[in-house]
């Protein structure tokens, strides 16, 4: 039965420039909980976990101080969520500690990416593919959707125990952005 | 359980990721058109709350730092309903807040501007909708503050929220403003909105809520984007 929509979305509005006292408190220095940080594997007990780390580029290719990147992953068994902000680290790199997910009927393992930034009036979302799921990457229908060239974007490089995955906001290397 | 969620962003309502006329959108805005993946693969299950336990002040601003008295400003109540597009309330959801004090100052450590901080605000706070989608916090209302998108550009006083509703696709990261203010058509990051969808951002004064000697009332509404009428049981 289909059922059509009886209210308006609320429109987004950027994150800005100042949201990380409420949003990412603790990793920045304020005094108020966060609720939620880089590390998605706090109370899990013999898992292997994962690094990934990456940096945000704008179209001047500079890295962007302040984005905020949230991280989220199902494959049925972990169902795991971090939040972290580009302003602390040198570099402005982001990090997260997390477990690589398992394939999900054949698809190829990913993590969704959630994108805020001041300059941005709505978020973006992309995903993170891994370089060494060769095979299942291969085969991925998602993936096959990319434009051939395009598809590196979205496949996190191994460089010794982490895994990197920087975004291109724009240029040549422009990271393929979903339609959610 | 994933589910799969139907609706778009409108865009009708939702702003463009660029609009030259706020500054910041030309460098970081996404120029390539965006992928639809493949229906059949999404899973959009999000972060649930059911059993998040919120700090005992966290839903109110005015009393969540303070050091050595009140905060300065103007107490007011905002409260509302969070719903999807269909007008099924949306339990059990988290609410971030953050904003500027009274005199437009943010604590952020790189906000600049030549306004007072307020050793007794913060300015960040978190709530929870309720069984049937209602949240309440109080704070005090922000001021409006100065920016450098163009010269004498203002913000006007606005509330930043943060929210969940149960799937990625429903994530949200909106500002509710105040009725009447002068400083909306001056304000290209307001009048990214496409003029349908501006007054949706627009809390209203509600003196139901108004509690005397104490507090003004605002409401502000929220429409998640999909379809789903429960959020999940998981997290």
């Amino acid at each position: 039965m289909k059922t059509s929509a009886v209210k308006k979305q609320t429109p987004s509005q950027t994150i800005g420039p100042y949201f990380a006292y409420g949003l990412t408190p603790q990793q920045y220095g304020y005094d108020f909980d966060s609720w939620v940080d880089h590390d998605m594997v706090k109370g899990l007990n013999n898992v292997e976990t994962i690094t990934i780390t990456g940096t945000v580029y704008d179209g001047n290719a500079q890295p962007v101080d302040d984005a905020m990147i949230e991280l989220w992953q199902d494959d049925g068994v972990h169902k795991l969520f971090g939040r972290y902000g580009s302003g602390t680290d040198e570099g402005n790199t982001f990090t997260f500690k997390t477990i690589k997910p398992k394939s999900v009927n054949g698809q190829a393992p990913f993590i969704h990416v959630i994108l805020f930034m001041r300059g941005q009036l709505l978020h973006s979302y992309t995903r993170i593919y891994f370089a060494d799921e060769q095979q299942l990457n291969e085969t991925d229908a998602n993936l096959n959707a990319v434009d051939t060239d395009r598809k590196h974007t979205l496949v996190a490089e191994k460089k010794g125990d982490s895994y990197v995955f920087n975004i291109y906001m724009q240029g040549r290397n422009e990271t393929v952005f979903f339609e959610i | 359980m994933s589910i799969t969620t139907e609706s778009k962003f409108d865009i009708e309502v939702q702003p463009p990721y660029l609009d030259e006329a706020y500054k910041s959108t030309i460098l970081r805005a996404p120029l390539q058109p965006l992928v639809v993946p493949k229906k059949k693969d999404i899973t959009l299950s999000g972060p649930l709350f059911k059993d998040f336990k919120l700090g005992a002040l966290d839903h109110d601003l005015t009393k969540n730092s303070i050091k050595d008295g009140e905060p300065i400003g103007e107490r007011i109540v905002v409260h509302g309903k969070v719903t999807n597009e269909y007008g099924h309330p949306l339990p059990h959801t988290l609410i971030e807040l953050w904003q500027a004090n009274s005199a437009g100052r943010y604590v952020h450590k790189v906000d600049q501007h030549d306004a007072p901080l307020d050793p007794n605000f913060l300015g960040t706070g978190r709530c929870m909708t309720d069984a049937h989608g209602y949240y309440k916090f109080y704070t005090i209302k922000p001021g409006a503050y100065p920016w450098g998108n163009h010269p004498n550009a203002w913000r006007p006083n606005h509330i930043h929220f943060s929210l969940f509703g149960g799937d990625i696709a429903s994530r949200l990261i909106t500002q509710m403003y105040f009725p009447g203010d002068p400083l909306f058509e001056h304000d290209p990051i307001f009048k990214a909105v496409p003029p349908k969808g501006r007054e949706l951002l627009v809390s209203a004064f509600d003196l139901s809520v108004t509690e005397a000697n104490f507090a003004l009332g605002y409401r502000f509404d929220i429409v998640l984007r999909g379809k789903n009428a429960t959020p999940f049981e998981n997290l």
